[in-house]
């Protein structure tokens, strides 16, 4: 197939066909609509052997991709934010009953008022749900996660539901070029699933049932121990993704020119790749920093972002939600880590790019030089919130 | 190399389309872009944008094109209606489609294409609307200079096969070698 011009969704839809999906439950939302409708498409067109239900919400989809999970089926849905949160209490159900799904979120802003475009308050809502939560920078890692998600879910090692994050438009609507892997390698890489168990109506299990008090606590523990596990896992498969394809991302988190940096930014999405060329200017203007791309929100890579951070005297960390009453999500995450640490570096959380405002790689500059002035005229301090509105032309 | 493009059409015009196959053409050189429309409600008729990339280098940001290298206008009527010319840069290109040479106040390269009559003559017309979205395709890769028309051809194949394939084809042809440059 080798390389075609494609949207972030289509990306998706490629890697879903691509993985030989088996199922697909969906509820249209803007601006996810067309990774189904591509899917439904290539079913349509004989391209892809799937099926394709139908449901009246996005509850339903979850569940119905749940009911194809747990009798044995590759299961793929997709969603956004109105959508996701509909869907909330299924994405509950899946991570605590085990089942391997994998959804993609192209990520949007939430209502009232009503708004299409990119923020992270959709997917930051479902951290504590024991799904594993990522973000990809690029169409192409759209697609690569895409794949990459079905090996980690699939691993005995982890069985949880895994979300594949996107930004809306700036992705999802966005044509690129993007290396469409052929089937014949995606095959001997990705084998089909299987699971320890499936329930069919020859085999009767029953799940979901209640449990007391000690038992339901062992199994909340059993997904933490999931959830480390994962950790190892994900650096495996992105690992291996890239001796066999060629492409890998550096696991949980990339760091981009982070080891010689005084200062780093900590964020995650599409704009990473803006603060990757904003980063790339300063260091011309001699501002010596470098960016720390949290890949996946959950498991979070707590080890890595300390030895990261390490030595640096400050680190930035730019949020595409708030928690209200608190901080940005990932401000509190990266926070808390680094204070584990003895002497740990300045740090500020900026809150930008909310509701879909444009943020470009001019503006990224002006927010990290603006922090590293900051630090090296005052010294070390802590701030939790600066609200960035304006932009440059 | 890199250039920013914005087109300015109305929606069904094809505004969108022209700029993804350019950035399939730019793929077909070696080069690599990134095409995208204005994020809001289209509708056909109304004022629409789109918006295109084309580097030598891998296109890592993913902001709004507000100070392009190169306007493209493929309805001239828009020009009464909206700033087609906003955050131009300065000795920037401007590409129109018009029968005949428009005067465009500023230091800019002007050009024009006459991409209503080629697609009229090839009976690209739908719905009464002549689609002259892959005449101004083979325009704008004239205007840039660097993408060729063999791999304009190719991306039009590659997205419409057979005789629409074809017909596109000549009308990307035909404009890639009737657009003037107005002195």
């Amino acid at each position: 197939m080798g390389i075609l011009t494609l949207t972030g969704n289509y990306a998706v839809a490629w890697a879903v066909k691509r993985a030989r999906v088996q199922v697909v439950a969906a509820y249209p939302i803007t601006p996810q609509t067309t990774i189904v409708e591509k899917i439904s498409q290539m079913v349509e067109n004989g391209e892809m052997n799937a099926k394709l239900i139908r449901v009246e919400s996005e509850h339903s989809a979850l569940a119905a991709t749940f009911g194809a999970a747990i009798g044995g089926a590759r299961a793929f849905t997709a969603t956004a934010s109105h959508g996701l949160l509909y869907m909330h209490e299924v994405l509950w159900w899946t991570a605590g009953a085990r089942v391997p799904v994998v959804m993609a979120v192209v990520t949007r802003a939430i209502g009232p008022p009503w708004n299409i475009w990119t923020d992270h308050s959709d997917i930051m809502d479902q951290r504590d749900t024991g799904w594993i939560i990522s973000m990809a920078e690029d169409n192409q890692e759209a697609f690569d996660l895409t794949l990459q998600a079905f090996r980690i879910t699939e691993d005995n090692d982890v069985n949880l539901p895994m979300i594949v994050g996107l930004d809306a438009f700036i992705l999802s609507h966005t044509y690129a070029p993007v290396d469409v892997l052929e089937q014949e390698d995606v095959d001997k890489w990705l084998p089909p699933r299987k699971q320890l168990y499936v329930i069919d109506p020859e085999n009767r299990y029953s799940m979901g049932n209640i449990a007391y008090p000690k038992d339901y606590m062992l199994m909340r523990y059993d997904i933490e121990r999931a959830m480390e596990r994962a950790k190892k896992i994900i650096e495996k498969v992105d690992r291996e993704y890239g001796e066999y394809f060629g492409r890998s991302y550096g696991g949980l988190i990339e760091c981009y020119k982070c080891s010689d940096a005084k200062y780093l930014v900590a964020l995650m999405g599409a704009w990473a790749g803006d603060a990757k060329e904003a980063v790339d200017k300063l260091r011309e203007n001699g501002y010596n920093v470098g960016v720390m791309r949290v890949r996946f929100i959950r498991p979070l890579a707590v080890e890595k972002i300390l030895e990261y951070a390490s030595g640096k005297k400050g680190v930035l960390v730019m949020d595409r939600s708030i928690s209200f009453g608190s901080a940005g999500p990932l401000f509190i995450e990266v926070s808390s880590i680094l204070s584990m640490n003895g002497k740990p570096p300045a740090m500020k959380g900026v809150l930008a790019g909310i509701g879909g405002v444009d943020v470009g790689y001019r503006d990224i500059m002006d927010i990290i030089s603006k922090f590293v002035d900051e630090v090296e005229e005052r010294g070390w301090f802590v701030k939790r919130q600066e609200w960035f509105f304006s932009h440059k032309r | 190399m890199f250039v920013e493009i914005r087109i300015h059409g109305r929606g069904g015009q094809g505004a969108v389309t022209a700029a993804n196959l350019l950035v399939t053409a730019a793929l077909f050189e070696g080069k690599y872009g990134q095409a995208f429309p204005f994020f809001g409600a289209e509708r056909r008729g109304a004022p629409v944008l789109a918006f295109a990339r084309i580097s030598d280098k891998p296109i890592r940001i993913h902001s709004e094109i507000k100070e392009p290298d190169m306007v493209v206008v493929f309805d001239p009527s828009l020009f009464e209606i909206v700033d087609v010319l906003a955050g131009l840069k300065p000795g920037g290109k401007i590409l129109v489609n018009s029968p005949e040479p428009i005067e465009v106040k500023g230091s800019y390269e002007v050009y024009y294409v006459d991409a209503t009559r080629i697609a009229l003559e090839l009976k690209l017309v739908v719905a009464g609307w002549a689609l002259i979205n892959t005449p101004m395709l083979g325009a704008m890769a004239k205007v840039l200079g660097n993408i060729s028309i063999d791999s304009v051809v190719k991306a039009i194949k590659t997205n419409w096969s057979g005789k629409l394939g074809e017909i596109n084809a000549v009308a990307a042809e035909r404009a890639f070698k009737s657009v003037r440059k107005i002195t």
